[in-house]
């Protein structure tokens, strides 16, 4: 048996980084795979369940042999992230990953590099909380992660995958939005996304930068250049305000041009779901089950939670009659919702917690219920 | 002598260091840390290395090292210098990376960053600016405050029953399979500065030969935080703190240096 997987191992090994082929895998794999493909300079780690296959992917793949990529397993998130701060200020391509705990322990690293306007990419495998909590599947970081989650006004751009292929093509849009803001971008995704095998089409191998824009970088001072320095520190109030404006700025920049999200059957649809993630895919199947009962439903799955689709989610709201919300929280992400629905519909929950997922048939009857159809 | 005569070239015996900004520095007066920024500063001038320097400055009384010193560098949450100097040095192998940290930053908070980057034998080098205080803060108890001293939380003096035992880092560390050079200096005479400058440039030399961690602990002393005027300040350093802390080399080319055994 171990022979076996010995075997396959090296299969995969061998097979897997030819170009844009199509692949059985893991969430966190595809995640792993991606990181290598698209180009990234180095990850920092610490292991956790359920994305610890990230960097034992990542180890097994040799990375530093197949593109030289750094790979480093840290003493702890606290420091895996302020590893990451460190190459980041140097103009790298760098990530990490980590699951709710461990997020917990990185927020004050993220929160520096959100002041010292630091690109990087974060992964987030979601498991149920509070606390050591569980290691199934939750979405209980909502909140964490696009209100804030360390300390200071700041905020990330934070992409939700519904599918093993997005664990992958997130990882290529993510560092780009990273670099094109220079701001810390999370993918938060979940334990059943992480865990789930699926098919995945592989984007191809992209080269390493050797050439980047180092103007802003600590890579050392040559003679001419005035030295740069990456801190989030300022001490005179008057200059850091300033600073934060220049912050808020940017994240109103995030609001105008990068709102991501999915319309699956919503043009003719008298009652709307809102998911992401695990949930979404639940849902998916939910309103397949409405329409076969005659009841025109549709879904709103959300790729970006932050920037958040307001002003769709509104527009909608004019439309129809009522919105569920479907997510593993105790209703983190219907505050949103209701944000943007101002009052005009009504907005119910379907919830489950501390890693309990509803099927398709739960969010179903909850729909029914809600709204009193039929 | 006129003054005009006094700063021809010929006539002066003292000039600022070329990396050191023109900025005033903001530490009290009599403190070692504006004389440790000088000394570091003058090794990476004089071996012409600022073009592939980088630094990380700590949060304590030296986290505005990058106001004064004319290089490259990027300042730490309190306690990570280690991690991001790890991260910096990993993806740039040819690059000269240093932290500079005080003994809250070093020994306290971020105790685990530092025993994992000297045990992983990163290729870095450390200044620990050991002053057995908190400065900025307002003169608390650090872990490397004698037993006995008094401090603003420490009002009467540290007790180890009841507070634990002052951290000699430094040895710890010492005895890490990862460090390559670990030596304890001071910056209070002449002398101290020149022999604290020998070490600081093996430190950057043994970079440059991928030899792995230099750990300079470098005894000062605070003022401020001792409320002593800075003649007596040394004084009771030399007194109190060299007994406990004392200056000299630990660990040379990754071997421990024998102290001479005492006569019976």
């Amino acid at each position: 048996m171990g022979q076996l997987l010995f075997t396959v191992k090296k299969w995969m090994n061998e097979n897997i980084s030819a170009m844009g082929e199509i692949k059985l895998m893991k969430g966190n794999e595809a995640f792993a795979e991606a990181a290598i493909r698209s180009g990234c300079d180095a990850y920092f780690g610490y292991p956790i369940t359920p994305q610890s296959e990230v960097m034992e992917y990542l180890a097994y793949q040799e990375p530093h042999k197949r593109t030289g990529m750094v790979l480093l397993q840290a003493e702890s998130e606290v420091a895996a992230i302020n590893m990451v701060y460190g190459a980041a200020g140097t103009g790298k391509r760098v990530m990490t990953s980590s699951s709710s705990p461990g997020i917990s322990l990185m927020q004050e690293g993220i929160s520096y590099m959100a002041g010292s306007e630091l690109p990087c990419l974060i992964m987030n495998v979601m498991r149920g909380g509070p606390g050591l909590g569980t290691i199934q599947p939750s979405q209980s970081d909502y909140f964490q992660t696009v209100k804030g989650g360390g300390h200071g006004d700041y905020r990330m751009i934070a992409l939700a995958p519904a599918s093993v292929q997005e664990m992958s093509d997130f990882v290529k849009l993510g560092f780009e939005l990273a670099f094109k803001y220079r701001n810390p971008v999370v993918i938060l995704s979940d334990g059943i996304i992480g865990q789930m095998m699926e098919k995945v089409e592989l984007f191809p191998q992209q080269p390493r930068l050797t050439e980047f824009d180092q103007s802003w970088a600590t890579t050392g001072k040559p003679p001419g250049r005035k030295r740069n320095i990456i801190t989030s520190l300022d001490l005179d109030p008057a200059k850091h305000e300033k600073h934060n404006e220049k912050l808020q700025e940017k994240y109103h920049r995030m609001c105008e041009n990068e709102v991501r999200f999915e319309k699956i059957g919503c043009d003719d649809a008298e009652y709307l779901i809102v998911a992401y993630g695990s949930c979404a895919r639940i849902s998916q199947k939910a309103i397949k089950l409405a329409r076969e009962k005659g009841i025109k439903v549709g879904l709103l799955r959300l790729i970006t939670l932050y920037p958040f689709p307001y002003v769709e989610i509104g527009h909608l709201a004019g439309k129809i009659k009522g919105i569920l919300s479907v997510e593993l929280s105790a209703g983190q992400m219907i505050e949103d919702v209701r944000l943007a629905v101002e009052g005009r519909v009504k907005v119910a929950l379907h919830n489950r917690m501390g890693g309990m997922v509803p099927t398709p048939e739960d969010v179903f009857h909850a729909l029914v219920k809600s709204f009193s159809i039929g | 002598m006129k003054l005009e005569e006094i700063v021809k070239p010929e006539n002066l015996v003292y000039v600022k260091t070329g990396l050191m900004t023109e900025k005033p520095l903001s530490f009290c007066p009599g403190c070692g840390h504006g004389v440790v920024h000088r000394v570091i500063m003058e090794v990476i001038d004089e071996m012409g290395i600022q073009a592939d320097t980088i630094g990380i400055a700590p949060v304590g009384c030296s986290v505005l090292a990058y106001e004064f010193m004319d290089i490259d560098m990027q300042q730490a949450a309190h306690g990570r210098a280690p991690a991001l100097a790890t991260g910096i040095k990993r993806c740039w192998p040819g690059k000269f990376v240093f932290t500079y940290q005080g003994d809250g930053d070093l020994a306290a908070i971020g105790t685990a960053e530092t025993i994992h980057a000297c045990n992983r034998g990163e290729n870095i080098a450390i200044f620990f600016v050991n002053n057995g205080i908190y400065g900025m803060t307002g003169g608390q108890m650090a872990p490397t405050t004698l037993e006995g001293m008094r401090t603003s939380t420490t009002p009467f003096g540290r007790d180890v029953a009841l507070m634990g035992n002052p951290l000699k880092i430094t040895e710890l560390v010492a005895q890490l399979p990862g460090t390559y050079f670990v030596a304890r200096h001071s910056v209070h005479t002449p002398l101290a500065v020149r022999k604290f400058k020998k070490a600081a440039r093996m430190a950057f030399e043994n970079q440059r030969l991928n030899k792995g961690l230099s750990f300079i602990e470098i005894v000062s002393n605070c003022n401020s935080g001792w409320k002593m005027p800075p003649v007596q300040a040394n004084k009771w350093m030399e007194e109190n703190m060299f007994p406990f802390y004392p200056p000299g080399d630990i660990k040379v080319n990754g071997e421990p240096v024998r102290k001479a055994e005492k006569p019976e």
